[in-house]
């Protein structure tokens, strides 16, 4: 046991242990996570893919604040009944704007990668308010304040460049404008000329079904709506990025 | 003057929080402000009535600094038992959120917000004030040196459970990044990786003072839980912070490269936090109970350096079938199953240490708990690797088969090597001569052991009956089940939870009242637990 004998070296040495220990684990994550942000499959850019709206990422953002990726993950594996379940699997470019990911890692409710157009606003606005109102079964916690509480949205351009400064690629005029763009969105009957020149495959509508104010029940669903609705797969070509 | 210079920090961290609070940019981060600054606030007067003025010209009696530093481990087994107790409750209260959604108080106490309230609780604050109580015991009795730093050790003490309190009433508040096991935000981040330094240096410090030649191989164990700790937290909590004065934050990685340093951080949570550290204890604090040396000095070094090595590569296992490339699913796979090696390396270091005392599981509730931590620690890491199978993981990711195997690693392993630690310490820190109830901790070891049980296969049966749900195909070819029916299928799995919980809950219960008694000095008059002739007795 020779290589067990000079163990002793680093057994009397605390310097020599915990160098050697933050080698020895510094190794495995390094091989691992470095390549992903070079290889094409991780990085490949897919039509139709643009960053969040400022209203669907307000949305996004209460999305997080209220713990939704408990329950909810956003990632559909290539199972046949997921896809038959869910939709078209999840692709890596699908979340390339996503800072954090949501792809989380349990399913008490539903997926939620393409939650998009699958429901009407009301029927959202229903659901978060009182879940089993509309599904018996569910045992989802209810979301009526949403609809009760006022968007605050004075830093919405202020979280769009931060966004800017981690990669997202929103340009100057869509920080300049973020305010604007966000009232466009959950406004009904407002010019959405602008917002829609900077985003493509926009819905703008009065999501939360009250006029009269922009509620955080507006910028959640403004989120759900667009989940998974910005890749055409009828011109996705996945061979293209086999590796 | 004692305590002069940390009272004015102190006062000075209050104010400044106090200006954070009128200056805020959100009205979470105005909130959270405030609830901290009341915490220092009632901090800083606590610290004001301990301030001793010496009048000129007397004599200041120096401290005594020629023993062991025990005041910051007395505190620490206290919060321990208590934060224990916080967790356990916060987990029945999810877990009935689960079975009667109607008791989600929403938006404070909603589960999206309580879940991870929960899980910090239970992992960061039992377990992580287990961890910094146990190792700044066990580093100066096997180096036979004071803990370096002076008062070094009360601020990592201190400033780890300002922390907690900074994430925990964070995440009430839906101030979280949506990283799991980091979910706080960019500045209590900051606020950790300064303690966790501090924590550092006072361990590593206490290293270099030693007294002994040899570091022994609990030290290797807590210095690799640390170390790996603080690259890992670093590294996946890397993020753009919208104003300096706000609470929200973007993290600098994004989607599929998010997705994977999240879990190598996650996995490697559950490697580091959860398993190396919790090594450390079980190589002190078994065969001191046991009364026996470890079994063998050279496994302890390959299945040290193995589990170290390997641990780091099992993150991928997470992502199976996701958008993550195939060969990084692979590599995650294949070394999660490797890892079954030197986890099992520990189990058998651990129990094999009892070879000659084996009749103590009939005499010595603690050493029952420790041998069934030990046994629980060996269950979980081999079901881990099977369930890091690929094939295996696409029935059980997303399940609460997941949600089970966390369960009998956190209650069985962890929480059972920490209260063994803590029987074993309170006499000891508060100079009893026994605990105040031996039997007491009788009940504790089997409510605690009924509950894990329960809960554990409760949770196999949920999770494969959802799993098989879900992919159920009738032979027309169409799924069977809409997803609303699966989640009424569970409704008697998490009811069957909630009580398995609870009886874990019990037993914390009884371990604290124990504890207080023990700490007031009292000595319960009961039968000695000797083992009966007529062999194995149950519970009384």
């Amino acid at each position: 046991m020779g290589i067990l004998d000079k163990h002793q070296v680093i057994e009397k040495n605390v310097t020599l242990l915990l160098v050697s220990s933050l080698v020895v684990v510094a190794i495995g994550g390094i091989v691992e996570i470095a390549p992903l942000f070079y290889f094409q499959n991780t990085i490949e850019k897919v039509e139709g893919m643009r960053p969040y709206t400022p209203l669907e990422l307000a949305g996004r953002d209460i999305y997080i604040r209220e713990g939704c990726y408990v329950c909810h993950s956003q990632m559909i594996r290539p199972f046949r009944d997921e896809v038959e379940r869910y939709g078209h699997y999840s692709l890596a470019a699908e979340s390339m704007y996503d800072h954090p990911f949501q792809w989380g890692s349990e399913r008490t409710g539903p997926d939620l990668a393409r939650v998009g157009g699958r429901y009407s606003n009301a029927w959202h606005v229903q659901h978060l308010e009182d879940p089993r109102s509309v599904v018996p079964e569910s045992i989802m916690p209810g979301y009526a304040f949403l609809a009760t509480t006022p968007l605050e949205y004075d830093d919405i351009g202020a979280r769009l460049v931060a966004n800017q400064r981690v990669g997202v690629p929103y340009s100057q005029d869509d920080v300049t404008n973020a305010i604007p763009d966000l009232m466009a969105q959950a406004t009904p009957n407002a010019d959405t000329g602008g917002l829609m020149s900077r985003y493509a495959k926009v819905t703008a509508a009065d999501f939360d079904g009250n006029p009269r104010e922009i509620t955080e029940m507006d910028a959640l669903i403004a989120y759900l709506q667009m989940l998974g609705t910005l890749v055409d797969f009828s011109s996705y070509d996945p061979e293209a990025n086999y590796r | 003057m004692k305590h002069l210079s940390e009272t004015i920090v102190v006062g000075l961290g209050a104010l400044l929080v106090l200006l954070a609070a009128a200056f805020g940019q959100d009205a979470a981060f105005r909130t959270h402000a405030w609830v901290i600054f009341l915490v220092l606030g009632a901090a800083t007067i606590v610290m004001l009535r301990r301030v001793e003025i010496v009048p000129a010209g007397a004599k200041r009696v120096p401290e005594d600094t020629s023993g062991y530093m025990d005041g910051p481990i007395r505190v620490g087994v206290i919060l321990t038992v208590f934060w224990g107790v916080v967790g356990f409750l916060v987990g029945v209260w999810v877990a009935s959120q689960l079975s009667w959604p109607q008791i989600n108080f929403g938006p404070w106490f909603n589960f999206g917000r309580m879940r991870p309230l929960h899980t910090s609780a239970v992992i960061f604050a039992f377990g992580g004030t287990a961890l910094i109580t146990t190792s700044m015991y066990v580093v100066q009795r096997t180096t036979r040196a004071r803990l370096f730093g002076g008062g070094l050790a009360w601020f990592v003490m201190w400033g780890y459970q300002l922390f907690i309190v900074l994430a925990a009433t964070g995440y009430l508040l839906g101030i979280t990044q949506s990283r799991e096991y980091a979910e706080p935000e960019w500045y209590t981040d900051l606020w950790l990786t300064i303690v966790w330094v501090a924590y550092l240096v006072m361990f590593f410090g206490t290293l270099v003072k030693r007294k002994e030649p040899h570091i022994y191989v609990a030290n290797w164990f807590y210095l690799a839980f640390i170390v790996t700790i603080a690259m890992l937290h670093v590294v996946n909590n890397l993020a753009m912070p919208v104003s300096l004065l706000g609470s929200k934050s973007y993290s600098l990685f994004s989607g599929v490269q998010d997705a994977l340093t999240q879990w190598w951080y996650g996995h490697n949570a559950v490697g580091f936090f959860l398993t190396a550290g919790f090594l450390g204890m079980m190589y002190y604090f078994m065969p001191k109970q046991a009364e026996r040396p470890v079994y063998s000095y050279r496994l302890s070094i390959i299945h040290f350096w193995a589990l170290i090595f390997l641990y780091i590569w099992a993150g991928p296992h997470h992502l199976h079938y996701t958008a993550l490339p195939d060969w990084a699913q692979t590599l995650g796979m294949v070394f999660s199953v490797m890892l079954w090696m030197p986890s099992w390396g520990g189990m058998i270091n651990g129990l094999m240490t009892l070879r000659g005392a084996w009749d103590k599981m009939r005499t010595d509730p603690i050493i029952r708990m420790m041998v069934l931590a030990v046994a629980f620690y060996g269950m979980s890491t081999f079901e881990g690797p099977v369930m890091s199978i690929r094939v295996v993981n696409g029935l059980s990711h997303y399940t609460n088969w997941t949600i089970g195997h966390v369960h009998s690693g956190a209650l069985g392993w962890v929480g059972m090597i920490t209260f063994g630690a803590i029987y074993f310490l309170v006499p000891r820190l508060w100079n009893r001569e026994r605990l105040y109830s031996v039997r007491m901790v009788n009940w504790h070891f089997w409510l605690a052991t009924l509950g894990i049980v329960i809960y554990a296969a409760v949770m196999w049966v949920a999770g494969i009956t959802q799993g098989l749900m879900w992919r159920e195909y009738n032979d027309q070819g169409f799924l069977v089940y809409s997803f609303a029916e699966v989640v009424a299928a569970l409704k008697p799995y998490y009811v069957l939870r909630v009580f398995g919980g609870l009886l874990y809950l019990t037993g914390g219960l009884i371990m604290a009242w124990n504890v207080y008694m023990t700490i007031k000095g009292h000595v319960r008059e009961e039968r000695p637990m000797v083992a009966p002739r007529t062999g194995l007795q149950p519970a009384e």
